[in-house]
């Protein structure tokens, strides 16, 4: 028993910083598991991943003008976001550009001018910061920031849940009984960057999407409803960022890093031995009914 | 014209200058039931769109009877079948002009998506996943979402592609109901037989409007023969077109005159 405790709990009682990184991961999977739960269903993966780029040159403005400060950055952060998003999306709404393509021009020059301007100015050990994040590190304000977002993303979502399924299942149908199809797409998108830069606090630009994807994507074998899917997605993500800690903790691994791998562990699990895994689909299916 | 439901005034519809629907002029009576049919690329499908508002028009005017509820189900569904959705939801969606975004579900609501489901032939369906519906069954499953939205205006464009015989009898039942329960009801349709038989109004459009009125007169073989003249491909140098030139077709059709 000592042993489970020591191992399992006691990292957690004895350090206040691992009480706060638990606490900031633990809010940050609940809000983003959602999140990435839709942006699967809206094959907009790839999309999470080059938001999480484009947040970079925001960050790095604000590291510019203020040094490692929580608000400056958060605000960049936010800004580039929402012009790369708002950008990319009028483009494929306004012309016959898709948004793959758009958003993929729109995140690489935005990634460019992140990373010119962090070089600019200060140490590699900076650019490591920006980059993947400080989980141990995070204070008081930062889990403000996170708890926040965390709210107002489960909040929006189930407001808007029926215009987000609806947007998702049946797009043409939506604009023909109502007038929200496309905000719900920019509100959605908008929680797509809250969270990342709620995310980059502790995880940095490079894996902040890591607890919006991975779990989510391990949900899909599963359920077979969205609302199960999200639940699912949220556990994994709490699960993936406990053990995360504790395996950062024990044998001295890059936090961050080490919540996003076992995400990805929960992912492979899920992949193989899922309701809808590998080993199913896989399973030779000679035995039928009748009908 | 008070029983008018739908009017349309020189109206033409199109993409980048070029005119898809082209000066159609004429009104669609409350209650009728008419067949839209033409060549690939006469307009059909851009006039439900006019008719819905996706489209706006280039000039002219399409005026729905102010507090009429349309139900439209497109010829290209963006329907997402691997969505993870049961039949419910899908039908559920038809729920929306009633609930909205936030106005609950209630149970007989729930009853009506079970009705729905049951008119179309797809009683028990409620818990199965979408994406283990043949292509038969998820056209009936859109149409029992129809039923659902309770529309007075339905416009259903080309519902009996790649269907079966015994699908289209049975969807072709439902929308005679429609007609009987008063509501106002257009189809795209490509077969001609379908539309003389169970039709009593259609309208032949071939870019411009051919024909209009009672069906097995539309589609007398000089109508179809005119409407056939009309080549389909867009002319990038073509002229344009000044709105006081005469045209010949832009007469006014007057459903309802017909006895």
């Amino acid at each position: 028993m000592s042993i489970l405790h020591e191992a399992l709990v006691a990292p957690f009682l004895e350090f206040g910083f691992m009480q706060r990184a638990l606490l900031g991961a633990l809010m940050l999977s609940i809000g983003a598991g959602p999140v990435g739960v839709f942006l699967m269903l809206r094959r907009m993966s790839l999309t999470g991943d080059a938001m999480a780029h484009a947040i970079l040159p925001g960050a790095a403005a604000g590291f510019l003008l203020y040094g490692l400060e929580l608000v400056p950055m958060t605000i960049g952060g936010l800004v580039a976001g929402a012009v790369v998003a708002l950008g990319a999306g009028a483009v494929s709404r306004l012309t016959v550009q898709k948004e793959d393509a758009s958003m993929a021009a729109f995140y690489l020059i935005a990634l460019s001018v992140g990373v010119v301007m962090v070089s600019m100015r200060g140490s590699s050990i900076d650019l490591m910061h920006v980059l993947f994040g400080t989980v141990l590190a995070l204070n008081g304000d930062a889990l403000t920031l996170i708890g926040l977002v965390a709210a107002i993303t489960l909040t929006t979502m189930l407001v808007f849940r029926r215009a987000l399924i609806a947007e998702c299942l049946d797009p043409l149908f939506l604009r023909s009984v109502s007038r929200l199809g496309s905000p719900v797409h920019f509100i959605f998108l908008g929680l797509v960057v809250l969270n990342l830069v709620a995310g980059f606090q502790a995880l940095g630009t490079l894996l902040s999407v890591g607890l919006m994807v991975l779990p989510a994507a391990a949900a899909r074998f599963w359920a077979n409803r969205v609302e199960t899917m999200c639940l699912i997605a949220m556990a994994i993500g709490v699960l993936a960022s406990v053990s995360g800690l504790l395996l950062s903790y024990h044998f001295s691994l890059p936090s961050g890093p080490a919540i996003i791998l076992s995400a990805g562990l929960a992912y492979a699990v899920s992949v193989l031995v899922g309701a809808r895994g590998l080993l199913t689909t896989l399973r030779p299916h000679t035995s039928h009914r009748i009908a | 014209m008070p029983d008018a439901c739908l009017t349309f005034t020189d109206l033409t519809l199109g993409y980048g200058g070029h005119p898809a629907v082209h000066h159609l002029s004429g009104t669609v009576r409350k209650g009728s039931l008419t067949a839209v049919v033409g060549a690939n690329g006469s307009g059909k499908s851009t006039l439900m769109k006019g008719i819905v508002g996706m489209l706006a028009p280039m000039t002219g005017r399409c005026v729905v009877q102010p507090g009429m509820r349309v139900a439209y189900l497109p010829q290209q569904s963006e329907l997402d079948r691997s969505f993870p959705a049961r039949v419910a939801d899908l039908v559920s969606l038809g729920l929306w002009p009633r609930r909205g975004l936030l106005g609950r579900h209630r149970a007989g609501d729930r009853e009506a998506v079970a009705r729905a489901l049951s008119a179309v032939g797809l009683e028990g369906f409620e818990r199965r996943p979408i994406d283990t519906l043949s292509g038969g069954q998820i056209q009936r499953a859109l149409f029992a979402r129809v039923l659902v939205q309770d529309a007075d205006l339905i416009l259903l464009d080309e519902p009996f592609n790649a269907i079966d015989t015994r699908t289209v009898g049975d969807l072709v039942e439902l929308i005679k109901r429609w007609h009987g329960e008063e509501r106002t009801v257009l189809v795209v349709v490509h077969d001609l037989d379908l539309v003389r038989e169970n039709f009593p109004q259609a309208l032949l459009l071939a870019r411009r409007p051919v024909a209009w009125g009672d069906a097995r007169e539309t589609l007398a073989p000089e109508n179809l023969l005119r409407a056939r003249r009309f080549h389909e491909a867009w002319d990038e140098d073509a002229p344009w077109c000044e709105q006081d030139h005469g045209h010949g077709d832009s007469r006014a059709w007057e459903q309802g005159r017909v006895p």
